[in-house]
């Protein structure tokens, strides 16, 4: 599966760097297929951003599309073309080598910020995911907030291979540190009533403190939103923040009970909007990285 | 004005240190791999020090507006312990091609023992091989004669003087270590290094042509805004403005430069990238205002007392 977004990676690259600085990489691809040491590896890592800065990887909608029939929820927008060279190497050096999981779990440990959002970005491109769960996880445990979203942002891995546990842990770790749900991907598929009533008590908690909540939190609630539940969507719908009251109707919208509907009726031209479909979850929120 | 502090141990300082630093007016920070005050006893530890140097530090200090560098070496203490450092000697290369590490440091002589000097020329070869500067600590001990034997050494393994920097500098050493071509770093460091009215002084006498400004701020008392007070005292009795830039900025940016780790572009201009990963940006930069040391002092005062 590998092979073809690394044709891809390979594709991109060698569009956007000048002549020079992808032929050093073509050599140390080359190089890494011979001889995929950790030596090898590590001074390979550590040059890509020296010889091929650090430039946005520059992606067209073709592109896009490319990138998801190759491996279906891969999504390379905000990669970076160190990044894209990093999780190239790896994958170079890969080929050759079985303990890929053991290798992937020594570079983490001692990688620094940018190289540990390289990493962490490529997990859906990696051989053996099953065996890379433990360490993706532990990507979700630092607190830097963009290797946490390396994990959590626009990567399938999560959804295909967290158990419920561990995902609602990292749905409401997004929320904690101030990170946005609609990048991560499976968000609605995956909802379910326990991580709703976590995200109730984490919102009762919030309000106890007399702190806000994002709205984006209801998103994973409305469609476990029972009678018991819907008093909190009811402050939140008659809440002064404009975004928290459309996030309340969206959510009751979603919401199996009947008194939702008579709740959202009352709401009028948010239901309208919703029935429209002039306000959806993609509307609600703006996403720097899928505007740019 | 903006200032480098080209050495500081953040690792043991708080978040109100880094505030307090942006707020006066710095805009990056080089941390030197050293003794944490605990002698460490494995290789493991070395190794969390220094991912956690090249890693969270660096994005602990972005927040504030910071941008972190580092340096990657053996320390001299810890040369004494063989077992230890054979075992990190061996991993050293791994981490001085990270990104942001702009010097192989910091090394030299606490005790000039045997075990110390070996490890320091075997790291001086790698300083050479990898093309990278050196940050050399002075001893506290012994140092006339412990700074003289550093720059023999360099000179001996064939370092040119214009990329070793010599810290820890003072009133008996910093003629030779100018004389002799080096960058002749200073540590503003109460009590036991250098004050910073001592420091304007030097500043009168030397110039500040290769002379470094750092605060080498650590565990114990020490003053993470000693670059940034020296600057202003140094004006205030009438060291040319051009000359505290040099000291206090240019000099360290121009030495740790030559590694192509450490950029002006860095904080003025950052790539997009950095902005979306590590580096929130600083304040001063942003808003344009004049940097205030006072204000990020005032919330520990018993005086704020509401906690939000
Ligand atoms: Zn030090």
């Amino acid at each position: 599966m590998a092979e073809q977004p690394s044709r891809l990676l390979r594709t991109w690259l060698q569009r956007q760097l000048p002549e020079t600085a992808f032929d050093w990489l073509a050599g140390q691809l080359e190089a890494l297929q011979q001889d995929p040491s950790d030596r090898k590896l590590h001074i390979a890592l550590g040059m890509i951003p020296r010889r091929l800065g650090k430039d946005d990887l520059a992606l067209s909608e073709a592109d896009l599309e490319a990138a998801e029939a190759a491996r279906p929820g891969w999504d390379p927008r905000g990669w970076s073309v160190d990044e894209a060279a990093r999780i190239l190497a790896l994958l170079a050096a890969a080929g050759a080598n079985t303990g890929f999981a053991e290798r992937f779990t020594a570079l983490c440990g001692s990688a620094e910020v940018g190289e540990a959002i390289a990493l962490y970005r490529g997990l859906p491109l990696y051989p053996d995911p099953a065996a890379l769960e433990d360490q993706a996880a532990e990507g979700l445990r630092t607190n830097m907030r963009a290797v946490f979203e390396a994990v959590a942002h626009r990567n399938p891995f999560p959804r295909e291979r967290f158990d419920e546990n561990r995902w609602n842990q990292m749905v409401l770790k997004a929320l904690f540190i101030g990170s946005s749900l609609h990048p991560i991907q499976g968000l609605d598929a995956r909802a379910n009533p326990a991580l709703a009533a976590i995200l109730i008590d984490y919102a009762h908690e919030r309000w106890a403190a007399g702190r806000p909540v994002s709205p984006e939190l209801w998103r994973c609630v409305g469609p476990f939103a029972v009678a018991s539940l819907l008093p909190d969507l009811e402050r939140a719908l008659r809440g002064e923040d404009e975004t928290e009251r459309r996030a309340a109707a969206l959510a009751l919208a979603a919401s199996p009970a009947a008194e939702a509907r008579v709740l959202l009726a009352g709401a009028g031209a948010l239901a309208a909007e919703i029935e429209s479909g002039a306000l959806t979850w993609e509307r609600l929120e703006h996403d720097p990285v899928a505007q740019a | 004005m903006m200032f480098i502090d080209p050495h500081t141990h953040m690792i043991s300082r708080t978040t109100d240190d880094y505030e307090a630093m942006a707020a006066a007016g710095v805009v990056a920070v080089i941390e030197p791999a050293f003794w944490i005050g605990q002698p460490r006893t494995n290789v493991g530890s070395y190794i969390d020090y220094l991912s956690h140097i090249v890693g969270f530090e660096r994005f602990r200090a972005g927040q504030f507006g910071i941008r972190h560098y580092c340096t990657i070496g053996l320390n001299s203490k810890e040369a004494n312990n063989e077992a230890l450092a054979e075992e990190v000697m061996e991993i050293l290369p791994r981490f001085a091609l990270k990104e942001g590490v702009v010097a192989i440091g910091e090394i030299g002589y606490d005790e000039q023992s045997d075990l110390e000097d070996k490890y320091f020329r075997l790291q001086l070869e790698l300083a050479k091989e990898l093309d990278l500067p050196v940050m050399i600590h002075t001893p506290h001990r012994d140092k006339k004669r412990g700074t003289s034997r550093s720059m023999d050494v360099c000179e001996e393994h064939g370092l040119p003087p214009s990329k070793v920097v010599i810290d820890h500098n003072n009133e008996e050493t910093v003629q030779e270590t100018l004389e002799r071509g080096f960058w002749a770093a200073f540590s503003i460091y109460p009590s036991t290094k250098m004050g910073n009215a001592r420091m304007v002084e030097i500043l009168r006498q030397y110039g500040a042509e290769r002379i470094i400004v750092d605060s080498a701020c650590d565990w114990g008392i020490s003053e993470p805004l000693g670059v940034a007070k020296t600057a202003k005292l140094a004006l205030e009795r009438g060291i040319p403005e051009e000359q505290v830039r040099l000291a206090c900025y240019q000099n360290a940016l121009d030495a740790y430069g030559q590694s192509g780790q450490i950029k002006e572009d860095d904080w003025l201009n950052p790539p997009a990238i950095d902005q979306r990963t590590l580096y929130e940006g600083n304040s001063i930069l942003r808003g344009g205002r004049e940097p205030k040391i006072e204000e990020a002092k005032i919330k520990r005062s018993m005086d704020e007392l509401i906690i939000e």
